[in-house]
């Protein structure tokens, strides 16, 4: 599909979440990249969660 | 078929938009026991959400029993007790009679309170005029003074703000504040511009009544005076508009928000009206000199009203100022702002922060976002002693509780199936 | 036996990452009368390696997986304060570590897809718990997908990269370490000539071993595809390696293409031949020295090593004859080198041990090594029978992949944490039977940014306790990586060369190199 070839065919723009370790070697090498300061949705809970992922908000 | 996902984003763009149409005036100020709805003979309105007697702090105990003596219901606080534990002087939240208070909020029948009507959707709301600054009512103080101010708020300014706001046919809000947000003020804790542009709509309006020249001179005195004296009518203002946003099915957003130095309670529009609460927090204050961290009340007020309806806190960006009694810097007040576009739902182009490029303020709290994040709305607010007859202690931010969150989404989860 | 005052301070609810968690105490015990300490999450994994290594008390027992925990032991009660004060500064400079001044990292995927319209791809590094949810987002934002996280269900990754196919999208992952697109590296990643060479792995490591290579023989890489482990078997049925060969093929810059895997699944062989015999350019498979079902073609070439991989490219490429490799010309006079090496060992000295921080490449070595040695087993075993019965203490031959869970526990990868391989490098050399340690360092984004240096004061270590009691620890490596790297390939083996280290040209020449130097110069290599 021509969507797959837009992974090479477009210029890369990141969005890191996660280990912020990746996010330093995207910007050495230029890469527009925005880090998410990723935390556990709901702290944690498996309750709340569960509520979240049913009302699809996960 | 329309998912649940799509269900709640569909209301909660209706109550935003609901909420951002709002057009509440400041339309003319009499007696509670007249404009409060379902107000009666008997009884003492509070700050937050409802709570037993034996459940409240000591000056916000004090302030209730305060407004009973200054009803002249009562000699003393043992006799107030006494009436309120007999049945005889219902307590109840302003929040049940769509009214506002700050601090302990009390609204008794006799005090004067300013009318806020929508005129956009119709809705009025109301709130109690403000005192001494320091030493008042509303931090559990009752004294000679204290009944002397309320006395003349009765009598004096009560009536010639009545007339005033009738002549002119009332104060247009929303431009106002927006303005105001312009010059510098977050609307809950940093008022001083919208006090200015409503002293310069109405004092004019306050010279075509009948009083004398001296009783005129001074309300416009105290009205000056007193920088913040409008922040009670921009709370109402806030009240108005998260009145068109609430009862909307299947919407998570926010619709009261309050504390009483006991608990902090929220009610969610689609959610009726339970309350959901939690243990208010501590403050980070910056202490008036000679007082410290076990002098303080936890988090107490009406006041939030201003963030459910996106400024306050959420406009720190526009009043940096404020960020100094967190030791904080001006970079952090605008991150205050950014972080809770993470919590809401739009941007309210009524009123808008130069600094971030006149984006509009966060509004529409999203219970679904504020658990998904973790990330609790941040409140501004000034706290008072504990004890009854001290006054204020000092000012500062705090965070509301995520508990109340996590259990109106537990609730709000079961409503929809999920 | 030290025993100092072992306190728990529970932090609360406070989030943050296994890796800063890491480096912060990384640094605990260096503050005055401390003489153990950690902060972690309290996790039950976590809570019980506190219990392991006596941090543990009851204060701990209520605390919650999303709670922070510190757990110190001190010489005196009166040094809490201070290190308490240490911690939070620590957790002060880490939260604000990826911000700009001034600014503020959105929370979400969505907010910062709010700040960046144009993103294309999600880099996705969360607990794997999680990790299914974040991408399963990304993928309906129309964002590509790079999975580093590992501990996603085989469902999930069958959910995604189902909802990933039908969307045009690709999902590199699950447990993805590297990839590199248009020359730009994702994680774990070498600094790379461009050129005509187009990779698809199965295997990370695999990944930066034939990169490197070919990179380093003045050939570049076009692209490099990380399609997770799992990809080619037939539950997942190779979704991602298809979609990415399709890539491969349409993009002009590609001319060779390498496939690198453990064996496809049987129906997944049989797509996968299809595949591959009716595309116009050449490819190299490598099924890391394992046989597979792929029929033959007459674009399609079987190799048996990483390293002959990268060659048989780089011939297609330059249109040179191949010839499987079996020591280099840069490997100089392999007897000469072994025979140095084993005249000094002591007759009790006997196995090769291989400590290896790349999956892949220890795969690589253990198949190497089991054909030329009797009884090689390893933790992560490239077939069930060489299977190693105690990871913790080796026996015979044995190649312990330390990047799997049971060692990375509590810990950051060994590409990047040293420390568990330095602490078993001086238990093998303990062990009066081990006579060679066979060892990968792998270079590029993301690893450390000196290993050589790293494991060198070790490497000293071990061989001046083997040489006290009469013996010689022979050290062997490889270098995953390129001239270009961040760390600098040849300073890197410049410090192992200076240090006795035999290194070798390839993991494959390292293997057969230890294989020479344990037999004492009698195994049979090709």
């Amino acid at each position: 599909m021509d969507k797959e070839m837009e992974l090479i065919t477009k210029p890369m723009k990141v969005i890191n979440i996660g280990i912020d370790s990746f996010l330093e070697s995207l910007k050495i090498q230029g890469v527009e990249v925005v880090h998410v300061d990723w935390r556990p949705p709901a702290e944690g809970d498996s309750k709340l969660i569960e509520i979240l992922d049913k009302l699809e908000f996960l | 078929m329309t998912s649940k996902k799509e269900l709640i984003e569909a209301a909660n763009r209706q109550a935003v938009e609901k909420m951002i149409a709002s057009r509440p005036f400041v339309v003319d100020v009499k007696p509670a026991i007249e404009a409060v709805a379902g107000m009666k003979e008997r009884m003492v309105c509070h700050a937050g959400p409802p709570l037993e007697l034996d459940e409240m702090v000591p000056s916000f105990k004090h302030a209730i029993f305060g407004g009973i003596m200054w009803e002249l219901w009562a000699k003393t606080p043992e006799e107030a007790e006494r009436l309120i534990r007999d049945g005889k002087v219902a307590i109840e939240p302003n929040h049940h009679h769509n009214g506002i208070g700050t601090m302990a909020g009390i609204t008794t029948p006799s005090m004067p309170v300013f009318i806020i009507e929508d005129r956009t959707h119709g809705f009025r709301s109301t709130a109690n005029i403000r005192e001494e600054t320091v030493k008042a009512l509303r931090y559990g103080c009752y004294d000679e003074n204290v009944k002397r101010k309320l006395d003349w708020n009765r009598d004096v300014l009560g009536p010639v703000l009545s007339a005033a706001l009738r002549e002119c046919g009332g104060i247009d809000m929303v431009p106002l504040m927006g303005k105001a947000m312009h010059m510098g003020d977050d609307g809950h804790n940093e008022n001083r511009a919208a006090n200015l542009l409503f002293c310069m709509q109405l004092i004019p309006h306050i010279l075509k009544t009948d009083f004398s020249k001296d009783v005129m001179r001074e309300v416009a005195t105290w009205m000056n005076t007193d920088t913040r004296f409008v922040s009670t009518a921009e709370m109402a203002v806030c009240k108005a508009i998260t009145l068109a946003a609430h009862n909307i099915e299947n919407c998570s957003i926010v619709t009261t928000m309050c504390r009483n130095g006991t608990y902090t309670g929220i009610r969610v529009s689609g959610l009726e009206d339970q309350w959901f609460k939690a243990p208010a927090p501590e403050v980070n204050l910056l202490f008036f000199p000679g007082y410290g961290p076990k002098d303080a009340t936890k988090d107490c007020g009406d006041s939030c009203v201003t963030e459910v309806a996106g400024i306050g806190a959420f406009a720190m960006a526009a009043a940096p100022g404020m960020v100094q009694f967190v030791g904080g810097t001006v970079a952090d007040a605008i991150n205050y702002t950014k972080e809770m576009y993470e919590i809401t739902t739009a941007k309210n182009t009524n009123w808008t922060i130069p600094y971030l490029d006149l984006q509009g303020c966060p509004i529409g709290i999203d219970i679904i976002k504020v658990v998904k994040t973790g990330l609790t709305p941040h409140i501004n607010t000034s706290i008072g002693h504990v004890q009854p007859n001290v006054g204020q202690v000092g000012a500062g931010m705090t965070r509301a509780p995520l508990k109340c969150f996590a259990d109106a989404l537990e609730a709000f989860g079961k409503l929809m199936g999920a | 036996m030290m025993s100092g005052i072992v306190k728990n301070i529970v932090l609360g609810n406070r989030y943050f990452d296994s890796l800063k968690l890491m480096r912060i105490s990384g640094k605990i015990a260096e503050v005055q009368g401390v003489k153990k300490g950690a902060v972690v999450m309290a996790t039950d994994l976590n809570k019980q390696i506190l219990r392991d290594v006596g941090l543990f008390t009851a204060v701990l027992e209520e605390a919650k997986p999303d709670h922070l925990v510190v757990a110190v032991s001190l010489e005196d009660e009166s040094y809490l304060d201070p290190v308490l004060k240490f911690i939070e500064a620590e957790l002060e400079r880490e939260a604000t570590r990826s911000q700009g001044v001034g600014q503020m990292n959105p929370k979400t995927l969505e907010s910062a897809f709010e700040a960046l319209p144009g993103a294309n791809l999600a880099l996705i590094s969360v607990p794997g718990t999680y990790a299914k949810r974040e991408a399963l987002r990304a993928l309906k934002q129309g964002l590509h997908v790079f999975l580093f996280s590992d501990n996603v269900s085989l469902d999930e990754e069958i959910e995604l990269k189902q909802f990933a196919e039908k969307n045009g999208l690709l999902v590199m992952g699950p447990g993805c370490g590297t990839a590199i697109i248009n020359g730009i590296g994702l994680a774990f990643a070498n600094v790379l000539k461009e050129g005509p060479v187009g990779i698809v792995a199965a295997a990370g490591t695999g990944l930066q071993e034939v990169s490197s290579l070919i990179s380093n023989a003045g050939v570049g890489i076009s692209h490099g595809f990380g399609t997770g482990g799992r990809d080619l078997s037939d539950k997942i049925g190779g979704i991602t390696a298809r979609q990415a060969l399709h890539i491969l093929e349409k993009d002009p810059k590609t001319k060779v293409i390498v496939l690198i895997s453990k064996p496809p699944g049987p129906h997944t062989a049989q797509k996968l031949s299809g595949t591959l015999a009716g595309m116009n350019k050449p490819v190299v498979l490598n099924f890391i020295g394992l046989s597979s079902s792929i029929e033959k073609s007459d674009n399609v070439f079987v190799t048996k090593t990483l390293e002959d991989a990268a060659l048989r490219a780089v011939c297609l490429i330059r249109g040179e004859e191949f010839k499987e490799r079996v020591f280099a010309k840069e490997a100089g006079n392999v007897l000469k080198i072994a025979e140095r090496e084993y005249n000094r060992f002591d007759e009790k000295q006997q196995y090769v041990r291989g400590l290896y921080s790349g999956g892949t490449v220890c795969s690589e070595a253990t198949l190497i090594l089991a054909e030329l040695l009797p009884s090689v087993t390893s933790n992560m075993p490239p077939r069930a029978e060489l299977k190693m019965k105690d990871a913790k203490v080796s026996a015979g031959h044995a190649l312990i992949d330390l990047g799997d869970e049971e060692f990375t526990v509590g810990r950051a990868h060994p590409m990047i944490d040293p420390f568990v391989r330095k602490q078993r490098l001086i238990q093998e050399a303990k062990d009066p039977e081990t006579a060679v340690i066979l060892l990968d360092m792998v270079l590029g984004y993301g690893s450390n940014e000196d290993m050589a240096g790293a494991l060198l004061s070790t490497i000293e270590e071990a061989k001046s306790l083997r040489q006290k009691s009469g013996g010689y620890l022979s050290v062997v490596a490889s270098v995953v990586g390129t001239f270009e790297d961040p760390q600098g390939r040849e300073e890197q083996i410049k410090k192992l060369t200076d240090g006795g280290v035999v290194v070798m040209p390839s993991n494959a020449q390292a293997a057969r190199m230890a294989a020479v130097i344990v037999s004492r110069g009698r195994a049979k290599i090709a």
